[in-house]
């Protein structure tokens, strides 16, 4: 664990990356310096998915693989790749297909290295998205992050901006140990799109490391991948009442950088934490259930959860939208908290 | 059960990856590892009787020959992946005994520190990537290790074993077409012992031989006699040789049958299988029974060498009981090393 890191995004007409741009800036990076680096995705060769443009031509077919639609082998192999002296990047697309890989995923990825008593390395990146906030309805839009965070041996990061992403995958593919890389597809259009950034070559973000992304004093607001954003925006429409928000950008659900949570916290005695996963047995519930055991004497107010309602995700916009966290069930939750 | 009868035959002499002098060391070592196995595992009986086992085992008894032949057909550096029921492909592959012994009996000195037993053996000095307890689950992890070594330009393989039911698993579909449309460098090989637990195969599976599964991805299926050790060595021989070329995985069935219960000292109430049946595979088809047969008929290992093999062999396993029984238990810690890799483990 690092020290409380604070850090902003690059301002916006900045080089900052955009998503998508930000994991093709990764991956090719990180694929020119390790050979053993491959990528293998559905619909990778044709760059569907608008991060792999060229990829095929710079690094060839054996290192970009197009994937049949074989979720549960797909995970293994990589996992198996790994272990045999490839570092593999899966890219699944969305992450509600995870769901058909779920043994790969535990049996597999998560336990070889302790189950062979650390005679396995496993230095696999699985990338999917969290499609959701968009008419794709139940099957494409979970948000099963917290599903994962119960399985040990598995590492877990869901950057909030294109910036972190780029040094949280960086960092990812660098790692000896399977880390799942959730990108909030809600943050797929919100920065850059300008030119590469040549410079950034090692630009790394640890795995691990908070970010404080606004200092304030009379409540902590963390904030998970797009929840980040409304934290933001509410933190700034709280200010115009006096309100003075922190807002804590975890980056790395695990390991959790539960110091400068719990710094914040305890400076502040109240917290929101706004979770786009579904309410029961979420990041947010984890989170709160430390704070209260690690800082109960701190706390001058019951931490409030802002997630999404434990329902599936309907297809009609008019009733998608309300299951969601917003800018405006944060600013509700935030008075509550302050009550 | 239909068994691939290869008996009559070509044995009339001796096959001729046994003859010369290197044939005969071949010889001796398929008697020496399938030996290994059976003396390893029959020594586990005496342990969970003795109350020394903290859990039940799923034995390989009766199984030797198709585990033994196909891990011969390979070298040191290839990597090879197990199931529940592989205390015996470690062993084949080249592992030492006394540290698969001591995870056995959860102790520090297990191959695995005492957080695999048997169902997670590992070796991965001699290939051995890990064995799956989960059913199936380690065939996408083999055909991974295939990818690595095509693309790392290695001539390495894997032999992937697996079971009849685990043949009726997703994962043998989605890899098997993977390896083929990959050309990757994975033997698949199904011991087919006739029962998923206490299901006869033919009543689960489609096909009566699961090797004509191959014809699904295109790729070559064979089925052997699983009790006839050279049998399995020379289809694995063919098949090893295949994807060192670069022409693709294969997929072998051995037809075989475990002698013993589906886990040692389960208690299955209804019967179903027939004693007579089980009497029949025992008697008279014993893998390891009718190899040593072979090689007294064929004047190739004498009956004073046979015997020293099982001596040393004898002597080996009790050895390696010894070395397990006398291990320390691990540190309670232990339970929370291995999760991750760590920057201590980077040094």
């Amino acid at each position: 664990m690092t020290t409380p890191q604070r850090e902003r995004p690059r301002a916006e007409g900045g080089r900052a990356p955009g998503f998508l741009q930000a994991i093709r800036q990764a991956q090719y990076e990180e694929m020119h310096r390790d050979p053993t680096v491959i990528l293998m995705g559905q619909d990778l060769r044709a760059n569907v998915f608008g991060a792999a443009e060229g990829f095929l031509d710079e690094f060839g077919p054996e290192r970009i693989r197009d994937l049949p639609l074989s979720e549960a082998a797909s995970v293994g192999m990589a996992a198996g790749a790994a272990m045999a002296g490839l570092r593999p990047i899966v890219d699944l697309t969305v992450a509600s297909f995870m769901f058909g890989a779920m043994d790969q995923f535990i049996s597999q990825v998560a336990k070889s290295r302790y189950m062979y008593g650390g005679q396995a390395r496993v230095p696999v990146v699985y990338r999917q998205a969290l499609y959701y906030h968009g008419g794709t309805a139940a099957h494409h839009a979970d948000r099963p992050y917290p599903m994962f965070m119960n399985v040990p041996g598995l590492k877990i990061i869901l950057p909030s901006n294109g910036y972190d992403l780029k040094g949280l995958l960086k960092s990812a593919i660098r790692d000896d140990n399977p880390v799942l890389c959730f990108e909030d597809a809600n943050l797929w259009g919100r920065r850059g799109r300008g030119g590469p950034e040549p410079e950034a070559e090692d630009h790394l973000v640890p795995i691990g490391s908070a970010a404080v992304r606004r200092s304030g004093t009379d409540v902590t607001i963390v904030g998970i991948g797009h929840g980040l954003v409304q934290s933001l925006e509410a933190a700034t429409e709280l200010e115009a009442e006096g309100i003075s928000a922190e807002v804590v950008d975890p980056r790395t659900l695990v390991p959790m950088d539960w110091p400068t949570i719990l710094e914040s916290v305890r400076r502040t005695g109240r917290c929101v934490v706004v979770d786009p996963a579904n309410r029961t047995c979420g990041a947010a519930g984890e989170i709160a259930a430390q704070l209260v055991e690690e800082c109960f004497d701190a706390l001058r107010g019951p931490v409030v959860r802002v997630t999404t309602d434990d329902v599936h995700v309907p297809f009609s916009p008019a009733l998608e939208r309300q299951i969601y966290p917003s800018k405006d069930k944060v600013v509700a939750a935030v008075r509550r908290a302050l009550a | 059960m239909s068994v691939v009868d290869n008996q009559a035959a070509p044995w009339a002499t001796v096959p001729p990856e046994l003859q010369g002098e290197h044939g005969r060391e071949l010889a001796i070592e398929m008697l020496r590892r399938m030996l290994r196995v059976r003396m390893f595992e029959e020594a586990t009986i005496e342990l969970f009787h003795a109350g020394e086992l903290p859990a039940m085992v799923h034995l390989s008894i009766g199984q030797e020959a198709a585990i033994v032949g196909a891990c011969l057909a390979t070298g040191d550096s290839d990597y090879m992946t197990g199931n529940h029921r592989s205390h015996g492909h470690p062993i084949a592959k080249g592992a030492g005994m006394d540290r698969l012994m001591a995870e056995l009996l959860g102790k520090a000195t297990g191959i695995c520190h005492g957080k695999g037993g048997s169902m997670h053996l590992a070796d991965f000095s001699v290939g051995s990537l890990g064995e799956s307890g989960i059913v199936g689950s380690a065939i996408p992890v083999a055909t991974g290790a295939g990818l690595a070594a095509r693309t790392l330009g290695e001539q390495r393989v894997c032999v992937c074993f697996f079971g009849d039911g685990a043949a009726n698993e997703g994962v043998f579909h989605e890899s098997l077409n993977l390896a083929a449309v990959w050309n990757l460098p994975v033997v698949y090989v199904c011991e087919n012992n006739g029962y998923a637990v206490s299901v006869p195969a033919e009543s689960l599976t489609s096909v009566p031989d699961i090797a004509t599964r191959a014809v699904a991805y295109g790729i070559p299926g064979v089925a052997v006699d699983g009790q006839d050790v050279v049998a399995g060595y020379q289809a694995a021989r063919t098949a090893v040789d295949r994807a060192r070329r670069g022409d693709g995985p294969t997929l072998i069935e051995a037809k075989t049958y475990r002698f013993h219960e589906h886990a040692y000292g389960l208690r299955v109430k209804t019967a179903y299988r027939d004693a007579a049946e089980v009497a029949a595979w025992s008697d008279e088809r014993d893998p390891v029974v009718l190899f040593e047969r072979r090689l007294a008929d064929w004047d190739l290992v004498d009956d004073a060498a046979r015997r020293q093999v099982r001596e040393e062999t004898a002597a080996e396993v009790a050895a390696a009981v010894e070395f397990a029984r006398t291990s320390p238990a691990p540190d309670p810690a232990e339970a929370y090393r291995d999760l991750y890799v760590t920057e201590e483990d980077a040094r």
